[in-house]
């Protein structure tokens, strides 16, 4: 509202830009300005060229890659036939959503896909800030740094690895089923058990990536002023105090930026973890919307009927995040936009 | 903040202890497992700590079959290829962008960082791969994928944290743009160009969405190998073993034989960057 007449503020501030810009950028811009504003285009151009020549070949890419594709989405609302193409194919208005919505078989896709990404979030999302908060009160750089680099490795591992590996050690012929035998109890294949499937998928992910996503918080948790706690211990708060009124407030900012960008991939599991183990439990509890598109669309040809899921997907996830964020800022939070509101 | 309480400091320690081994145990199982022998794994049920006679029978298998081997192949030259195109293209465009007054450098970041809020979905992404007539080509694999938002976010914010005063005088002296990325900035950024040559290199090494949708059976890299026969059983080198007359090496010894050459690049590669992760190349990009 009150900068109007300025250049419009950037959505999504590139992230680690801040200082830099901050330290250097006050003096140069007070001067800078003004003379830019008189520099023609085309010296300005010329100046640049050989820079802009440089983003161009990145620039194409994301522009081929990212944004044209989305012009495919016209055939959630054809008939489409790959021989007659996007000009030839009949146009059928909502049919393919209507199929769609009358198919059992996606309800039960989207009801799975739901399941899994509550479960992951309940269990996996508050993994990586416990994590981080152990990590951080260790005192000794070294122990912290080699527990670090442990953790970080599976992040690297593809998920045909992880679930290899899984299956080895959880599955039928694998380590744990061994144990229990030895131990006596009843043969459990967990691996298998379609009604364990979302807390398999959780538990992965967990092993995967709890680690690698302590990193976002290590840097929030040490970006906290030292001195709080201090201040906090001279005035008497013990340590569950400390963490509750300095330690937790320090990292809210992050863990709502993320919570935000959950929310926008709430309708999207991770394709290939699931693909991989659908068989294993059975489409009834292994499909997701995005395997349904996988093997309705471009195994079955029902190109309309999955575009259309994949649109769903794009327009709620988009909805669900600008929505998340507005509510965000309605309670004084940055959320993932700066100033676009304000 | 004073030390903590030895029951508080047992406790943490215990903590770490378990999760390191959570996170390394499965690794020596596969390791162990594909060095056993058919006895030892009736025996011990995969649950091999340590095999007694220890065999490098399944490798000898698995790489005399050639589908492994093709597939390594396969894996190695899209993973180098395609990281040399994607470092060469990320780097070009960071550099461009980490110039402040570059004319129309704020709407080209924006096109590229508004990517990471919406992906285009599988079928619109493979009715492009088609029209542009890249199916079935090794081209899927590495275009689809050049450029991470990301790794372009975190080469930017690191050259727009180079002090700046250096690349100024080299302008001064008449070096022109290339030649100051390529003589100032880049020998100054070695430790971040590795860190996203590996994030590259992992994500061509694990390519395994665009190799299912894009490729035929006779072209697949490492992964879809891996699922083939680890995942869906798929039997291997026994045909080979039984041809030349002889007792073919476990099934699960040579599933993890294959796991294991899928992951050896991973863990030899890992060890000399990790201290660039921890060192907090990214944190400064990472934070918002």
């Amino acid at each position: 509202m009150v900068k109007q007449s300025g250049p419009p503020r950037a959505a999504l501030r590139p992230p680690g830009a801040s200082p830099p810009e901050a330290a250097a950028g006050a003096p140069e811009r007070a001067a800078g300005r003004p003379a830019r504003r008189r520099v023609p285009l085309r010296r300005r151009l010329r100046r640049d060229g050989v820079l802009l020549l440089l983003a161009l070949p990145g620039l194409l890419y994301f522009l081929v890659f990212h944004y044209l594709p989305l012009f495919g989405y016209v055939i959630a609302f054809q008939d489409f036939q790959p021989f007659l193409g996007f000009a030839e194919s009949a146009w059928v208005g909502l049919d393919n959503f209507a199929a769609l919505f009358g198919d059992p078989r996606f309800w039960s896709a989207l009801g799975n896909t739901l399941r899994i990404t509550l479960v992951q979030l309940v269990l996996f999302f508050p993994a990586p800030i416990g994590l981080a908060l152990l990590l951080h009160s260790i005192l000794s750089d070294k122990i912290r740094r080699f527990v670090q680099s442990i953790v970080y490795l599976p992040h690297f591992i593809g998920w045909v690895i992880i679930v290899s590996i899984f299956q080895q050690v959880l599955g039928g012929a694998g380590v744990v089923p061994h144990l229990m035998d030895a131990l006596g109890l009843p043969r459990y294949d967990v691996m298998t058990d379609p009604d364990a499937f979302p807390w398999l998928v959780a538990l992965q992910v967990i092993w995967k990536d709890a680690g690698w996503g302590t990193i976002i918080f290590l840097a929030a948790l040490l970006s906290i002023d030292q001195g709080l706690y201090e201040a906090a211990a001279i005035d008497g708060a013990g340590r569950w105090r400390r963490l509750w009124h300095i330690t937790l407030p320090g990292i809210t900012p992050v863990i709502i930026l993320l919570l935000i960008l959950n929310l926008g991939s709430i309708l999207s599991v991770g394709f290939e973890q699931i693909v991989l183990q659908r068989d294993a439990v059975g489409p009834e509890a292994g499909e997701v919307l995005d395997t349904y598109v996988y093997f309705h669309g471009i195994r079955s040809g029902e190109w309309g009927t999955s575009a259309a899921v994949g649109l769903i997907k794009a327009v709620v996830g988009t909805a669900l995040v600008l929505g998340a964020n507005k509510v965000a800022h309605l309670f004084g939070q940055e959320g993932v936009y700066r100033g676009a509101d304000k | 903040m004073e030390p903590p309480t030895r029951l508080g400091l047992a406790a943490k320690v215990m903590t770490l202890v378990i999760i390191s081994f959570v996170v390394l145990y499965p690794f020596a199982a596969v390791v162990m497992t594909s060095l056993s022998t058919q006895d030892e794994i009736t025996r011990n049920g995969g649950l091999v700590l340590f095999p007694v006679e220890p065999t490098l029978e399944a490798y000898r298998v698995i790489f005399s079959g050639g589908t492994v081997t093709r597939a390594l192949l396969v894996s190695v030259a899209v993973t180098v290829a395609g990281t040399l195109a994607s470092l060469s293209v990320t780097v070009a465009m960071a550099f461009a962008l980490a110039r402040r007054e570059l004319t129309g450098g704020r709407a080209i970041l924006m096109v590229a960082l508004f990517t990471m809020l919406f992906s285009p979905g599988i079928i619109p992404n493979y009715l492009l791969v088609k029209e542009l007539g890249l199916l079935n080509s090794f081209g899927s694999l590495i275009l689809p994928a050049l450029v991470s938002a990301f790794n372009l976010v975190v080469l930017r914010s690191f050259f727009m944290g180079l002090p700046q005063e250096l690349l100024e005088s080299a302008r001064m002296d008449g070096a022109g743009d290339l030649r100051i990325l390529l003589r100032i900035v880049l020998p100054l950024s070695k430790a971040v160009v590795a860190v996203v040559s590996l994030f590259y290199a992992v994500a061509y090494w694990n390519a395994f969405f665009n190799a299912l949708l894009y490729l035929e059976s006779d072209k697949w890299p490492l992964p879809l190998i891996l699922r083939l026969y680890v995942l869906q059983g798929q039997p291997l080198g026994a045909d080979i073993a039984a041809a030349a007359g002889e007792v073919p090496p476990p099934a699960q010894a040579l599933q993890m034989a294959v796991v294991v050459v899928a992951l050896v690049p991973i863990l030899l590669v890992y060890p000399f960057l990790q201290r660039y992760f921890t060192k907090g190349v990214l944190t400064g990009a990472v934070k918002g």
